[in-house]
């Protein structure tokens, strides 16, 4: 077990390494450097001011070379100044170094935001810790509601109730969050005027009225998925001998459901709600835009609109880590709630 | 001066009316379906439930609206009436004497005639990158499953690396203005449009090579149509100019089936490694077969059920994406029909007007709802058997 999860670390870095190289490679090409280098002048620049800010400010140093210093094994360079060899920032705002150092991913500088005029810690973190308490609402929304659809659903297979919730589910599995937002937005913030149709106010307190929204949108897209899979988990489990023996010992329906079924259904639903989280990363991206609310999603869209770099490298290490340890989370308590399962 | 309305209730008779090639389209192809039910094999197990039905009629419903867009939509979906900005439903164009049924949007187009060019660009671009995305994943996932060993460890590490990026920030790298001037795009499709006339090479290969007389045919007319179909796609070089993609859409195209393949790759992997150990295959390899006549003609058809299930779910999926494309103002042009971008540009109105919100969301709920609703009935249907 030990060793497993110390191999499955290993491919996790791996992947981050590869992953963050491919994002590195795309957003240094020639068409988003120029970008870069245009909105961060000023109007009307010639082509050799874009170029000599580019080479000002290292952009066109050797692509491995700067990989290195954002991952942080070679030394980042501050700007030397060739006739009179003085040492400059590189910006200003980020307290870059003037004698080289190592300072990148590995060191725990996370570079420098050109977008935001400040350090890419200073501007995620925040911005995480704002999604996390947004992630927070939606599962405690959605799992609860999800599971309890999905065993009302299994219990008893081929019922009326199983028919409706089953279509219901579908239903919600074919709404984008951008669809039922605006359907959202439209009958409780517009017709009925009971919520807020923007969450731009939440960053100064959270309420009922203008955190809704963003929540139930959010979690309409995963409680169908789920509680399509605890449904299918549920009727399985409800087929089983031992099933079949505590009825037959005479126990009630509800006490066998509760005691027996419920506890073997509910493994493979946990499973399901981990790998849940990379769609609920899509999902707060476009949750955050519609609702105006300065998360993660946010920062990601507002990164990789203006090709601020670091921040954008930033997002997606953040993005990706949390995939992959999902993944290893679901897979690791997989095996630990299901006692059949023995990983190698 | 004010534009004049018509009622509630002669909207909604309009709007039918509207629809009537599609209507009369439906009931010959459903009535003709349900008559001949028993000869049509899964297609016709479909029509023993409400679900399968209601599936069948929502997709069918969208694809002759694609088809039949231009006698349907009143006006052009490009076309501005500057008189006719923003009204609400019902109100008559004074020129024509037409109706803009759904009402008009902020930049005075009718949202009605959008809504119904709309589908013919999710209907095109979504199940063909489907089958591109169907087609490598079944060309990488097969070796994979059946050799498994060093190919298994390399392509599903390759699959999980893209898999592992979430979609969004994917498609804002791979689907910006900038990307269009590098030969990145053009590259990807170059390998993507490939794997089809390899598959269909590969397929006929195997089972026709000591049969002089066939394999020649279908070899040749698999290289001559792909490769004329490849030459239009990626090179924009078709000698008949027939087929054509703008760059955009070839830019689309492409990020989606990169998105998507993977998936396919994982379910077809998943489904060889568990045929692979049944009696035909073994019988298959006694005989003497070659591995790939085993994977094209052994396996493949036998994993069919659950991938043609996935191909349904899938391209409501796609739809699903393309909607976010449009929703973020990504690659497709920002006065397209599609319904992402209607549903992205009315959205920052809502406030104002909701109407031109409405019939781009329900249009899209609806479609991929149908896919949905085929996928579940096409899982139970075939569980059955």
């Amino acid at each position: 077990m030990f060793s497993f999860i110390i191999r499955r670390i290993g491919t996790i870095l791996l992947t981050m390494l590869c992953l963050t190289l491919v994002v590195f490679f795309l957003v240094n090409l020639e068409p988003n450097l120029k970008k870069l280098a245009i909105s961060q002048t000023e109007m009307h620049t010639s082509a050799e001011q874009l170029e000599s800010w580019l080479v000002n400010h290292g952009y066109r140093q050797n692509f491995f070379a700067r990989y290195g210093q954002w991952l942080g094994v070679v030394p980042k360079q501050p700007i030397t100044d060739p006739a009179t060899g003085k040492t400059t920032q590189r910006f200003s705002f980020c307290n870059d170094p003037t004698v080289p150092t190592f300072s990148g991913v590995i060191e725990g500088d996370f570079g420098c935001s050109t977008k935001f005029k400040t350090t890419v810690g200073a501007k995620l973190f925040p911005a995480l810790g704002a999604t996390g308490i947004l992630m927070f609402w939606v599962l405690a929304v959605m799992v609860p509601v999800s599971l309890l659809i999905g065993i009302l659903a299994g219990m008893r297979e081929g019922s009326r109730t199983d028919r409706v919730l089953s279509v219901a589910s579908i239903a919600s599995t074919a709404t984008p969050e951008y669809v039922s937002g605006v359907i959202f937005t439209v009958v409780f913030a517009s017709w009925l005027g009971w919520l807020n149709g923007s969450a731009a106010s939440a960053s100064q307190g959270i309420t009922f009225y203008n955190f809704t929204l963003p929540v139930i949108t959010l979690a309409i897209y995963g409680i169908g998925y789920i509680a399509r899979m605890t449904r299918a988990s549920m009727v399985e489990v409800m087929t089983q001998q031992y099933i079949r023996t505590a009825r037959l010992k005479g126990l009630s329906f509800k006490s066998v459901v509760v005691k027996h079924a419920l506890r073997n259904a509910l493994i493979a639903p946990f499973t399901v709600i981990m790998l849940q989280f990379p769609w609920l990363l899509t999902g707060v991206v476009i949750v955050e835009v519609m609702f105006r609310y300065q998360g993660f999603g946010y920062t990601l869209v507002e990164a990789a609109g203006n090709n601020d770099i670091d921040l954008l490298l930033g997002c997606s290490l953040v993005s990706v880590f949390i995939v992959l340890i999902t993944q290893l989370i679901s897979d690791v308590g997989y095996a630990f709630l299901n006692p059949r399962i023995r990983v190698q | 001066m004010q534009a004049q309305y018509i009622g509630a209730s002669t909207i909604i008779l309009e709007v039918f009316w509207r629809f009537w090639p599609v209507w009369a389209a439906l009931f010959i192809v459903m009535g003709a379906s349900f008559l001949y039910k028993k000869k049509l094999a899964l297609y016709g197990q479909l029509f023993d439930s409400g679900v399968g039905m209601a599936g069948v009629f929502i997709c069918l419903f969208w694809l002759f609206t694609a088809i039949f867009a231009s006698t349907i939509s009143p006006f052009d979906p490009l076309g501005q009436v500057p008189i006719m900005k923003d009204t609400l439903p019902g109100a008559i164009e004074p020129q024509s004497g037409l109706v803009y049924l759904f009402g008009g949007d902020k930049l005075a187009r009718d949202v009605f005639s959008r809504m119904v060019y709309g589908s013919q660009i999710v209907l095109i671009i979504a199940p063909a990158a489907t089958g591109f995305a169907l087609m490598v994943g079944i060309t990488l996932g097969l070796p994979a499953g059946y050799y498994g060993g060093k190919i298994d460890s390399i392509l599903s590490f390759l699959a999980n690396l893209v898999l592992a990026f979430p979609v969004i920030l994917l498609f804002y790298l791979l689907v910006t203005p900038g990307i269009m001037d590098t030969p990145i795009p053009y590259a990807l499709a170059g390998v993507f449009f490939l794997f089809p006339i390899i598959f269909f090479s590969v397929l006929f290969w195997t089972r026709y090579k000591n049969r002089p007389d066939r394999i020649y045919i279908l070899l040749g007319l698999t290289l001559i149509i792909g490769g004329w179909i490849y030459l239009g796609l990626v090179f924009d070089r078709d000698p008949l100019h027939i087929v054509h993609i703008d760059p955009n859409q070839l830019n689309i195209f492409v990020a989606v089936v990169f998105a998507s393949s993977p998936g396919v790759f994982r379910i077809v992997r998943g489904l060889v490694m568990d045929i692979k150990t049944r009696d035909y295959v073994a019988a298959a390899q006694t005989r003497g077969e070659s591995p790939w006549y085993i994977m094209l003609w052994e396996i493949l058809p036998n994993a069919r059920g659950p991938l043609i299930v996935d191909a349904c779910l899938r391209i409501g999926y796609t739809t699903i994406l393309l909607g976010t494309l449009g929703y973020f103002g990504l690659g497709l042009a920002p006065e397209s029909p599609d319904w992402g971008t209607a549903i992205k540009d009315a959205s920052r109105l809502l406030r104002s007007f909701i109407h031109p919100a409405l019939p781009p969301t329900i249009a899209l709920m609806s479609f991929v709802l149908g896919l949905n609703l085929l996928a579940d009935s096409l899982r139970e249907q075939s569980m059955k058997d």
